[in-house]
This record gives structure tokens, sequence and C-alpha cells, in this order.
């Protein structure tokens, strides 16, 4: 079976973003750049498929500018066959990142899609489910556990009031939730094996995709500002002004 | 200008969430459908009828939307979307919402919203981005705006004085590609997590499952909601469903008691339009006391216990 795993080139988590004093964007200029670690998780479970000998290979594949490459060997390194990129320097939006993947689908004919289940950088949380509905394939989102046997998948989802489980008929796509496992380093050797491992550059226009953006972005601006770093000395000071000043005891 | 809005339920009762999700829908100053698609929905279509500003519900039963797929509810909403001009269609940033609404939105070959919390016309919204560290204005120029809305930006619509018509439509022919075959809920007589007036959260430092008990009879005094940090739930401290945070529960009440929390970006991005919020952390240094209103530096275990008897019966 053929996995195809998609992966994205986001700010990395740890960063602190600042907003651009011109209001435009935020400023992502020499800031860290890291794999979304949802899409860590989505390669280690197509990993760990290959190593229970499920899953025979894995394609990982990046919508964006060239530096989305150091993001494929990133995948490459830590067990993914191969990898295409779909290149382009224009801004990319869940709408047309899920119709560019629709169309490499196309192509590799995998039996599962796996990728995060947002990106932390737009917070969208739309692209797996635009990528199965333009395949009316269905859907398994948020997942804390997969497990695939004969042409079915059987997810356990978290959701908003505990889990859930589904089963979906394959082809499939599954978007990962923090939980389903925890991804591994990459090792030096294989970081240099990566390198040699093929890696496919593609284009919108190759894959006959119209990515302009549906949503124009007017203004970023930074949130209200939080006055904070209040002290109090003990629980008797805290309990008073609880109830004095901030009056919010019941 | 007419809004779809699609409810969430059980098939009993209506979820709060689609009340916050009403609310956004009447700044579109327009009518507004509700969508009711399930299995036996009488009493939820009414509870929606029932709402002010709802012009219509829509109520589609079928025994196979008992417990819903985001296949079969997608296909239901866009058969409903095809009955009339529809200029939005509208849900809760629920994980049900978040599950459904871009099904609908790519076959209806449109851009989504996701978690809106602001807006400023029929077509340009205010959103998140980077963990709610920004917030990004935009203008969609489709025909069709999906949105989700994030619950803690509008109010909950009143549950009662309106008097809307139900109409019975079709449910859409069965998916079959996926299915619900087990469910395992949280059954809580806590106030929920979401809407609760306050929530006392437990992170780290609470150090065991077991010590949660210490947070539940602080919770108890103050009538509180219980939630935590991704670091709790990961390790095993709580279910999945109390985690507080950017990809978990985004919460907004009166008052947020974070104890053995250290105000990683992520959990800040879930919380920190709390009105007041208290942080008990033994490390003076851990970045909650940045953006708490009142930090009490101390062990836990001893400060916990004192608060909830200093709150007295």
């Amino acid at each position: 079976m053929k996995i195809l795993v998609s992966v994205k080139r986001v700010v990395d988590f740890n960063v602190k973003v600042r907003v651009k004093v011109d209001g435009s964007g935020v400023d992502t200029a020499n800031v860290k750049m890291s794999m979304n670690p949802f899409d860590e998780i989505a390669v280690e479970e197509a990993i760990r498929l290959k190593e229970k000998g499920i899953a025979t290979e894995i394609v990982c594949v990046s919508c964006g500018t060239a530096a989305s490459q150091e993001t494929l060997r990133t995948a490459l390194a830590l067990g993914a066959d191969r990898a295409i990129l779909v290149q382009t320097d224009a801004e990319l939006q869940p709408l047309a990142v899920a119709k560019l993947l629709t169309a490499v689908v196309k192509r590799e004919t995998p039996q599962l899609v796996i990728l995060g289940k947002q990106a932390i950088d737009d917070d969208a949380n739309q692209t797996g489910q635009m990528v199965a509905a333009l395949l009316e394939w269905p859907q398994a989102t948020f997942a804390s556990k997969v497990e695939i046997t004969e042409g079915k998948g059987k997810v356990t989802r978290e959701v908003d009031g505990g889990l859930e489980t589904i089963e979906v008929t394959l082809p499939a796509v599954v978007t990962t939730d923090l939980r389903l496992n925890e991804p591994r380093y990459a090792t030096l050797p294989n970081i240099m094996k990566a390198k040699k491992k093929p890696l496919e550059t593609l284009t919108p226009e190759a894959l006959g995709v119209d990515v302009a953006p549906r949503l124009a972005t007017l203004k970023v601006t930074e949130p209200p500002p939080r006055k904070g770093g209040g002290r109090v000395a003990d629980v008797k000071e805290l309990v008073a002004k609880l109830r004095n000043e901030a009056k919010v005891l019941p | 200008m007419a809004a779809l809005v699609l409810a969430e339920h059980d098939n009993a009762s209506l979820n709060a969430a689609t009340l916050h999700a009403i609310t956004a829908a009447t700044e579109l100053r327009g009518d507004i459908d509700v969508l009711v698609a399930g299995d036996a929905v009488e009493s939820v279509a009414n509870a929606a009828a029932a709402v002010p500003g709802v012009t219509r519900v829509l109520r589609a039963e079928a025994s196979y939307l008992a417990k819903p797929t985001a296949e079969n509810l997608a296909a239901t909403a866009l058969d409903a979307l095809k009955r009339g001009d529809y200029t939005h269609v509208v849900c809760a940033a629920t994980s049900f919402g978040k599950n459904v609404m871009p099904r609908v939105a790519a076959t209806l070959d449109v851009a989504q919203i996701s978690d809106i919390t602001a807006i400023e016309s029929a077509d340009t919204f205010v959103r998140p981005i980077y963990a709610g560290n920004a917030f990004a204005t935009v203008r969609s120029s489709d025909s069709i705006k999906a949105i989700t809305v994030r619950t803690t930006a509008f109010d909950a619509a009143p549950t009662t004085g309106g008097s809307a018509l139900v109409e019975t439509i079709s449910a859409a022919p069965e998916v079959t590609t996926a299915k619900v075959v087990a469910q395992a809920l949280t059954k809580s007589e806590r106030p929920e997590l979401t809407s609760a007036r306050v929530v006392v959260s437990g992170g780290r430092g609470m150090a065991s499952g077991e010590n949660f008990k210490l947070l539940e009879a602080l919770a108890d005094k103050l009538h509180a909601a219980i939630g935590a940090s991704r670091a709790a739930v990961d390790a095993g401290y709580v279910p999945n469903d109390y985690q507080v945070g950017q990809t978990g529960k985004i919460v907004a009440p009166d008052l947020y008691v974070a104890v053995g929390i250290s105000g990683a970006i992520q959990h800040l991005a879930g919380m920190k339009d709390s009105k007041v919020i208290v942080a008990i952390n033994k490390d003076s240094e851990a970045p909650i006391f940045q953006i708490a209103d009142y930090g009490l530096v101390g062990d836990l275990f001893q400060l916990v216990p004192e608060l909830t008897r200093e709150l007295g019966s």
C-alpha cells in the first residue's frame, strides 16, 4: 500500500511571532522554520505503518517555495522513500493546497493520505478535509489511533466530548492529532542517506491547478494587550482580591 | 443575504455552541435558516425554532444521521444549500464544525474562514492566526462564505422568543464509506468547559491524575469546570477533552485558575481571553505569571487546599 504524507514548512512552534508595524503580516524574516508538528506526527505514523509491513512506499509532498525542500529532506531522513515538491512562490491557502494535493493523489494513487490536522501558522484545520471532499474519499480527522486492516481504517478521533471511533473504507484521508504518536528524531546517517533519495519538483501549472487565493488579507494586527504580572502574597490576599477587586467569586 | 447555520446536537437537545453560531449569523443581517440533521430530532428542531432571529428550521432525518459522519452531514448540508440562495454557511468551530465545514466548502469550491472572532461586514472577517498571537482581517471574494465561529467571541443567542417555521426536508442519500462504531464521551455534572463561568485547570505540576482531586474540590467550591494543559493530558492525568489550548478547547471564562501550568504559547492561545487569570506555580519565572492578574508563587499541594478552605462553604 502506498501512503502519501503532506508536510508544511512553518514558523517553529517555539517562536513568539511579531506583527509587522505596517500591519501587512507577521514578521518571518530570520525566524526559525520547522516541519509543522502535526505533520511530523503524520510522517511518523506512515513510517510505523511501513515498519509493520502495511505500507510499501511512503511519498511525502510539500507545496510552497523552494525552501520547502528542507522539510521534504527531513521527511526523507525520517523514513519516507520519495519526495515531491509542488513549487510556487504564490500565497497558498488551504483550498489551493487541497487542489494541488488532489492532483498529486491522482498521479500517485495512494491508498492513504495522512497529514496534520492543522498548520500552526494559519490554524485553519481545513486541508485534509478538503482533499477528502475533492476526491470523494472518507476522512478520519483528529486521529489519536489508527489501525489499518484489509481495505479499512479504524480510527479513534479526539472530539470535544471525548473520543469517537470511526471505520472508513480505503482509500481515505487521515488528519493527525497530538497524541497519535511521538515522532522519532532523524539520525545523522539517515540525514545523509536522505540527500540521495529522489525529490521531484512539479508546479501548479503542470498540475493544472489555479492557486489564486480567495481570501484577501486586509491587515494583520496584534491581539489586545493583556496586562499581567500581578502578584499576591498568600491565599488570603488572593481571595480578598478576587472577591472585592475582580468580583468574580460566585 | 441568507445564512444557513449547521446545528450541532445529540438528537435530543441543541448544543449551546450552535447558539453562539446563530448570534454570529445575526450580525450578517439577513435571513437565518438552521439545518437540524439527525435521527428523530423534533425537540432539537423546536429548540432551534425558538431562538429569536431564526427564520426557518430545516429538519432532515434519517437513521444513518443518528451518529453522523462528516460525509453524511456535508451531503445533507449541500442539498439544503441548493434549495435557497444562501450567501453564508455557518457553524460553530467545535470538533463537529471543524470536521464538516471544510468538506462543504471544498465541494462548493469556496474558501473557508475558520474560527472567526468578529464580523466586519458580509464579506470581511477577523480570525486568529499563529496561536492567537496575531489576528488577520480577511475578505472573501467567493459567492458563498463558509465560516466557522469561535464561540467565545459571540454571546449565546436567547433560547426563547423566536417562532421560526419548521420545514421537513429530505436527508441526502447515505454515504457508506465511513461510519461511527464507538464513542467514549465524558459524562460530568460539572459545567461544560467551553461555556463555564469559572475554569480550574491543571498542568504538569499536578504530577498525577490522582492529584486532580485537589482541583475537583476547588472546582466544587467555585462551581467550575475542570481543564488541563497538553502536558497533563499527554501524561494521562486526564482525558483529552480537558485540554485547553491552541489545538484543544478555547475558553474565555470570567475566572481561569491555572494550577501547575507553566504557560506555554500554545496553552495561552486557549485561555488568554479569560476575564481574570489566577496562576499558582512554584516557579516564579513561569511565563504564565506574565499574563496572570493574580499570581501566587508556591507549592500548589499546600496552596490549593488552603484556597479551597479559604473559600468557605
